[in-house]
């Protein structure tokens, strides 16, 4: 071991109490730290996937009907992004061109093309008002996870199989094999079979979604061979816009991102991101002073130690690094301590804030990289917060700690 | 030059002043060298300056006039850094109050000085330290605090650690001072036998006339200046 270190351990364990002291608040700051960013990213990382888990990242509409939509409807609602309102809803002109053109965007992972627009679903003398969405099973599924959510049935689309939610299929009294009408508004209309059940954790789309092959929805709903809409996952969502900007500069459409459709929660997410990064901030601080109030009292504590050493040689520099050390020893055995502490605690809330079924209600993001910059922060921190008092001991003259003894 | 008188420190017209605002000169012009294992005693009333002159005869502090000349080099051309790296080679320092590092053994106490210079510990200055040790006769307090010693304990391990870089010059400052007389005997022997085997040179402040009589020469200080200087047994 080098003299700095040697003498670094040695006056941190003299100060034992102090050091201890010291030692626990630094853990405290580490393991605040380490569980606040593991709970806020857990919670935010969670909550976009539960929004993204029945949206695409990007919608594509032709000009003017999104233009419509926003005057019929107001901007803000997720509501207004369900297509069942459209009168007569608008295609894509020259889709496949189009849709080719968007495959080819960097970054675009998958594409659904959608036939979508209002109908009604008829069974008995029960009417409800549905979005009726065309899809191609295979396709759609990448975009939002259709198979995954079944709760019976398959999500196959054959010949006149629709698929449809489990709030629907309540107030129809629908299940897997029964039949129902589905009617538009120039009043076409046909007989489909329920080929099943879909439960994609939002009411409104449970209730609303009825999905159907895109060739019977294009029937329907009057659209020739065309489509209304494409849905795009990419693979940066929070990448999203600058991915559409570069969709509409290509294909001349609206491109449309989750981040717009869901601005609320967006600025809500930078909200909360912005306040833990301050109580963050605000902790580090409280750690630099802890430590640097410590050492600040070590070094008169011991400077008559300090003057000894001066006047047997000891260098200004190697002062200083006896300090540093200790600095540097109290964060990083602080932030050891600390990584243990957050851990526990993110654990102890994983088994403690438990959803109704006992799973937990959201997963803490407990990742390595997260201890290591933590750990990284107080011992860098614990290293500056010990400059100070460092100096403050390599200035102490000798000759005045030597007189009065 | 120093070479040539054979003087291991040579003072020239050294005054030092304190104060900025109200500045008292405490040493008005000191001329005075010290011979290569020579053993000098100073000796004065209390307040004549004999501590502040050994401070700047030790680096620790440096003269408001004056040139100091430590082993040839005129130390009022070296850095602060150069200062502290000449003091660690070339001086010994033995206090008054001793200045042990408490919490520290006997051992760890001597080899400091050795530490400092080498940045790690090594077999060679353990083996060092302990012989000193044997021979201030603490063999047996080798792994002893430094704060569970006798006084008269603690000074036989500042002397050792005086030595332990066998520095050509030695500095003690009343280091019988606050000994009962057995123990200061102790030490004083010891002083003297060191500057006897080692050939270092050593200038103790004493109000002892005693031990100063048993030096080879007493220079004494009366209101910071050299009043006489007396060649000893
Ligand atoms: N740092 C200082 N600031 C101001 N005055 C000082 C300082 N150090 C010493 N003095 C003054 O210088 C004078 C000489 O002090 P010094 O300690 O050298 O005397 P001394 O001969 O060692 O006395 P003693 O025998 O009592 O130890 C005293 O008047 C003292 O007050
Ligand atoms: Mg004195």
């Amino acid at each position: 071991m080098r003299f700095e270190l040697i003498l670094a351990v040695r006056f941190l364990r003299e100060g034992r109490f102090q050091t201890l002291l010291t030692l626990a608040g630094v853990a405290v700051g580490v393991g605040v730290i380490v569980f606040l960013s593991a709970l806020i990213s857990g919670l935010q990382t969670s909550l976009v996937a539960n929004t993204l888990g029945s949206q695409p990242h990007v919608v594509i509409r032709p000009q003017d009907a999104v233009a419509r939509r926003m005057l019929e409807e107001g901007t803000d609602k997720v509501a207004a992004r369900v297509e069942g309102a459209a009168q007569r809803p608008q295609k894509i002109p020259d889709w496949p061109a189009n849709l080719g053109r968007v495959e080819r965007v960097p970054g675009v992972v998958a594409t659904s093309p959608i036939a979508a627009g209002a109908a009604f679903a008829v069974k008995g003398d029960v009417s409800k008002a549905v979005a009726l969405r065309g899809v191609d099973p295979a396709r759609f599924d990448r975009i939002v996870d259709v198979t995954g959510r079944l709760k019976s049935g398959a999500f196959r689309l054959e010949g006149n199989d629709v698929v449809l939610g489990i709030g629907l299929a309540a107030d129809l009294g629908l299940s897997v094999g029964d039949k129902l009408r589905l009617v538009t508004e120039g009043g076409r209309s046909d007989v489909f079979t329920v080929g099943g059940l879909f439960d994609l954790g939002a009411k409104d789309l449970n209730e609303r979604w009825v999905l159907s092959s895109l060739r019977n929805a294009q029937t329907l709903l009057n659209l020739e061979d065309g489509i209304t809409s494409i849905e795009v996952r990419v693979d940066a969502i929070f990448e999203a816009d600058r991915m559409a900007d570069e969709i509409s500069d290509r294909t001349g459409l609206v491109a449309e991102t989750w981040m717009q459709i869901n601005r609320q929660l967006l600025v809500g997410l930078k909200s909360q991101s912005a306040s833990s990064w301050m109580i963050q901030f605000f902790v580090v601080l409280a750690v630099a002073l802890g430590i640097a109030s410590m050492l600040v009292v070590s070094v008169v504590q011991k400077s008559r130690e300090i003057g000894i050493l001066k006047a047997i040689g000891t260098s200004t520099g190697q002062t200083m690094g006896v300090f540093l050390l200790q600095g540097t020893i109290l964060g990083l055995a602080g932030s050891a301590l600390g990584c243990g502490l957050g851990a526990l605690l993110a654990l102890l809330f994983r088994s403690m804030a438990l959803a109704p079924d006992g799973s937990p209600v959201f997963p803490v993001d407990l990742t390595w990289t997260r201890f290591v910059a933590a750990s990284a922060v107080a011992t860098v921190v614990g290293v500056v917060a010990a400059v100070a008092p460092a100096r403050r001991a390599a200035r102490l003259d000798p000759a005045e700690v030597i007189r009065y003894g | 030059m120093a070479e040539e008188d054979g003087a291991i420190l040579r003072l020239e017209g050294v005054r030092k002043s304190y104060g900025s605002r109200v500045v008292t000169e405490v040493l008005h012009g000191i001329d005075m060298s010290v011979n290569a294992g020579e053993f000098v005693a100073l000796v004065g009333p209390s307040g004549s300056g004999k501590s502040t002159l050994l401070n700047l005869m030790g680096l620790l502090d440096r003269p408001s006039g004056g040139r100091i000349f430590l082993d040839g080099t005129d130390t009022s051309t070296l850095d602060d850094a150069g200062q502290t790296r000449f003091r660690g080679h070339k001086i010994g320092f033995v206090f008054q109050f001793h200045h042990l590092l408490p919490a520290f053994t006997s051992l760890e106490n001597v080899m400091m000085p050795l530490l400092v210079q080498r940045g790690r510990p090594d077999d060679e200055m353990r083996q060092r330290a302990r012989m000193l040790l044997v021979r201030v006769g603490l063999e047996d307090k080798i792994f002893a605090r430094a704060s569970d010693l006798s006084g008269g304990q603690q000074q036989r391990v500042a002397v050792a650690r005086a030595l332990a870089m066998q520095p050509p010059l030695v500095l003690a400052d009343e280091p019988t001072g606050n000994l009962d007389s057995n123990s200061a005997d102790q030490v004083f022997d010891l002083l003297r036998e060191f500057n006897r085997e080692y050939r270092g040179a050593f200038v103790i402040v004493t109000h002892d006339h005693r031990m100063a009589s048993r030096c080879d020469r007493i220079v004494e200080i009366v209101d910071g200046l050299i009043r006489k200087v007396d060649t000893g047994s």
